[in-house]
């Protein structure tokens, strides 16, 4: 009862694409470049904020529990800003899907950009698809293991340097990159260096389409993102078939398009054949488009066999009628809204956000305080937090409490000024006494409030609590 | 149990021979190399209970080649942590407290030391925040036994009040009516004046002159106490033992002499001048 021949595990099919040219493949360089350039080069971008702040333009301080991005510092309490911009992104992805199907897939996805760049340094060291097949079946040889050792030293040193660039965010770019080779650096830095080495190598060098198809959970639920109205990478199937091999002056006459070149299959990243139709493997990258037109300019038919097109309009065509791309549709309305709604309530939060937070917390032990006059005192602790560059000295008022006396524990003065460094939280202690007479009966709201030089100003809203009569 | 394997006309594929209510289960094997990551699971699972503690036994446990153990973790990160304060703390030892007073940083420092303090040695008694209760002085509000300068707080909390301490603040009020000092009497008319000086009774000559002539040494004659003694002052509102005529009756009869530990016998230098610093800013320092 073992199944019969129903294996259990499956041996992996080793896919091994084809080079191609054409636009598709020419957009997918550029996306290629230009994120990889991003990736690797923005950690080098310098920002002067004066000699105690850091001057990398964007760092994720995690040990100064402080983001820096320009002239923008995200405290921890902000962090709603980064969850703001993740939730930007995935509405932002499930409108793209939507509107072109798998394009992150094909793409942008890291895991696609990678193994395309670790593609093209096999091609570069091992030749293309038919050269590498034969020398992988060819037994051992000294030219064969030094290009496999080229190859792979090539790779290691490119997830290096996807590893080093990965805590270059993290930690100040040129000094730990100096520390990186003379061995200061710390051991969290040599850790995720080489953690993001061995992983950037393994997904991209040797998991490449399995990642896709097996580990990542986005194929999976973005099926609920597309319809019948996403452009996604087609095969006209009602043009192509019945296909077969065509001979140069045969007739066209009660055949399809399709010569069963193969083409398309051969350049597949992930080894499937479109002409099957939509599959979970496909990660909609069209390269098979730009096979086919390579294929159909030779033999002298129409373009776009395999072309970027919707269900509903391949369908339509099928029956010899034209149908509209419809990219305004509910669900595309739905996200768009749901987009443009959480980018304004983000803006408004960063444009109303001040460089400086005051909070007041009320002492509840003792209540309140009877002095030896009889008057009442409650005491708060004050904390103002300056989140500018430099320090900032503020003056703290009291509203809502006639005749109460403001002091402050260890700055003297009746209108005590109170300094904060740049980039500090300043605590203090702050007594609040009220004659007796004026003394508030029980709970009595009141407001502190801190303003700077600048006429920057904020409050926050306390109680003061007087004996109940 | 598989009985048929058949090829799914849609698909293609194989089916794995199962079937329910005429549901058939495609054949989808996994991939090769994801039973492999199973297989390294295991060994990461060996390779864990031989490095760390893992296996129990009836006397105990495995301890690991590492020689791992949380105490000895949690023993590391706290001389971790007391090297990064002994930094403040040092500064602290070595300061006037002038000096910490000028420098925010050291002065925040020494408060929040001095609170953490204060919350396991001094709050049993003087309450949370220092609230204190009958009979503990509240130390937040403006009323000071025998002192509120920093100097003097300092000095209560180092040597104490009324202990063995060889320099501890030691005054004692007689037991007027218990040790027949004054009949009961005359305890009554005492206690008139004294609520008198606060407005809450109404005074006779007899207990002035009670009074002039066994009270004001150590209260003075105005009734303002005298901070040298640790007499309390008798003219504002507030009352350690209690205000009524019976608890301030019961405090001349019977005398009321408070005491604290020396602190400075059982705490170290920079803990009692962070103390010193907390409670001078709980509200009544002078």
């Amino acid at each position: 009862m073992d199944g019969g021949n129903a294996p259990l595990y499956a041996t992996r099919i080793k896919v091994y694409p084809r080079a191609v040219t054409g636009r598709w493949r020419r957009l997918k360089w550029a996306a290629l470049g230009l994120l990889l350039g991003i990736y690797y080069l923005v950690p080098w971008l310098r920002w002067d904020r004066g000699p105690e702040a850091p001057s990398q333009a964007i760092l994720l301080d995690l040990d100064g529990r402080r983001g820096w991005f320009f002239d923008t510092v995200i405290w921890p309490q902000e962090v709603y800003f980064i969850t703001g911009l993740m939730i930007l992104g995935a509405i932002g992805l499930f409108l793209a899907s939507s509107l072109f199907g798998r394009v992150w897939c094909g793409f942008a996805c890291p895991q696609t950009v990678w193994t395309d760049l670790f593609m093209l340094v096999e091609r570069w060291i091992e030749g293309d698809r038919n050269e590498r097949m034969r020398v992988d079946k060819a037994p051992a040889s000294a030219a064969k293991i030094a290009r496999k050792t080229a190859k792979h030293i090539a790779w290691l040193a490119i997830a290096a340097a996807t590893g080093g660039a990965w805590v270059f965010y993290f930690v100040d770019a040129p000094s730990t990159l100096r520390k990186i080779f003379t061995g200061e650096a710390s051991t969290e830095v040599y850790f995720f260096v080489g953690l993001l080495t061995v992983t950037t190598y393994t997904l991209a060098g040797w998991a490449r389409e399995q990642v896709c198809t097996y580990m990542c959970p986005w194929p999976r639920f973005q099926a609920a993102m597309l319809d019948e109205q996403s452009v996604i990478v087609t095969y006209q199937k009602w043009r192509g078939e019945p296909r077969g091999k065509h001979k140069a002056g045969d007739t066209w006459e009660g055949r399809g398009d399709c010569v069963d070149c193969r083409l398309c299959v051969n350049v597949c990243p992930t080894g499937i054949d479109i002409r099957d139709g939509q599959q979970i493997e496909c990660i909609g990258c069209g390269l098979c488009v730009d096979a086919c037109n390579e294929t159909m300019r030779k033999v002298d038919r129409p373009l776009g066999l395999i072309r970027w097109d919707t269900l509903a309009r391949q369908e339509a065509r099928e029956k010899g009628k034209a149908a509209p791309w419809r990219p305004v549709r509910p669900r595309t309305i739905l996200y768009a809204a749901l987009f443009a709604v959480v980018a304004i309530v983000m803006a408004v939060a960063f444009f109303l956000r001040t460089t400086a937070d005051l909070s007041a917390q009320r002492d509840r032990s003792p209540n309140f305080v009877r002095l030896s006059s009889g008057d009442i005192r409650n005491s708060y602790t004050i904390k103002i937090a300056n989140k500018g560059q430099h320090e900032r000295r503020f003056a703290l008022e009291l509203q809502g409490l006639p005749g109460a006396m403001l002091a402050v524990a260890n700055v003297p003065g009746e209108n005590p000024i109170l300094p904060v460094h740049a980039d500090s939280v300043g605590t203090f202690r702050v007594l609040v006494t009220v004659p007796a007479g004026e003394a508030p009966s029980g709970s009595h709201s009141i407001e502190f409030r801190a303003l700077d030089e600048t006429g920057v100003s904020t409050t926050h809203a306390s109680v003061f609590v007087g004996p109940t009569r | 149990m598989p009985t048929k394997i058949e090829k799914d006309s849609i698909s293609g594929r194989d089916t794995t021979g199962h079937e329910w209510d005429g549901v058939k289960e495609l054949n989808t094997p996994l991939p090769t190399w994801w039973v492999y990551t199973f297989y390294a699971t295991i060994l990461f699972a060996i390779a864990y209970c031989v490095l760390y503690p893992a296996i129990p036994s009836l006397s105990g446990h495995t301890t690991g080649l590492l020689g791992y153990t949380n105490r000895a973790a949690l023993t590391q990160s706290l001389a971790e942590q007391n090297r990064e304060r002994a930094k403040f703390v040092d500064r602290i030892r070595a300061s006037s407290f002038d000096q910490i007073r000028k420098d925010p940083e050291l002065f925040n420092f020494a408060v929040s030391g001095g609170r953490s303090a204060f919350q396991t040695t001094c709050m049993q008694c003087h309450g949370a925040g220092g609230a204190g209760s009958t009979g503990f002085p509240n130390l937040a509000d403006d009323d000071w036994l025998w002192g509120g300068k920093i100097d003097q707080i300092h000095q209560t909390i180092q040597y104490g009040i009324r202990n063995s301490n060889d320099k501890s603040r030691n005054t004692l009020m007689p037991r007027f009516g218990a040790d027949g000092l004054l009949t009961s009497q005359q305890v009554g008319q005492v206690t008139d004046y004294v609520l008198s000086l606060s407005g809450k009774a109404k005074a006779t000559p007899e207990g002035a002159k009670i009074f002039q002539e066994q009270c004001v040494a150590c209260h003075q004659a105005d009734g303002k106490g005298n901070q040298e003694m640790g007499a309390p002052n008798l003219t504002d509102g507030l009352w350690l033992y209690g205000g009524s005529r019976d608890a301030v009756y019961r405090t001349i009869f019977y005398a009321r002499n408070g005491s604290m530990p020396a602190w400075g016998e059982r705490l170290d230098d920079a803990t009692i001048k962070m103390l010193a610093l907390y409670v001078h800013t709980l509200g009544g320092g002078k």
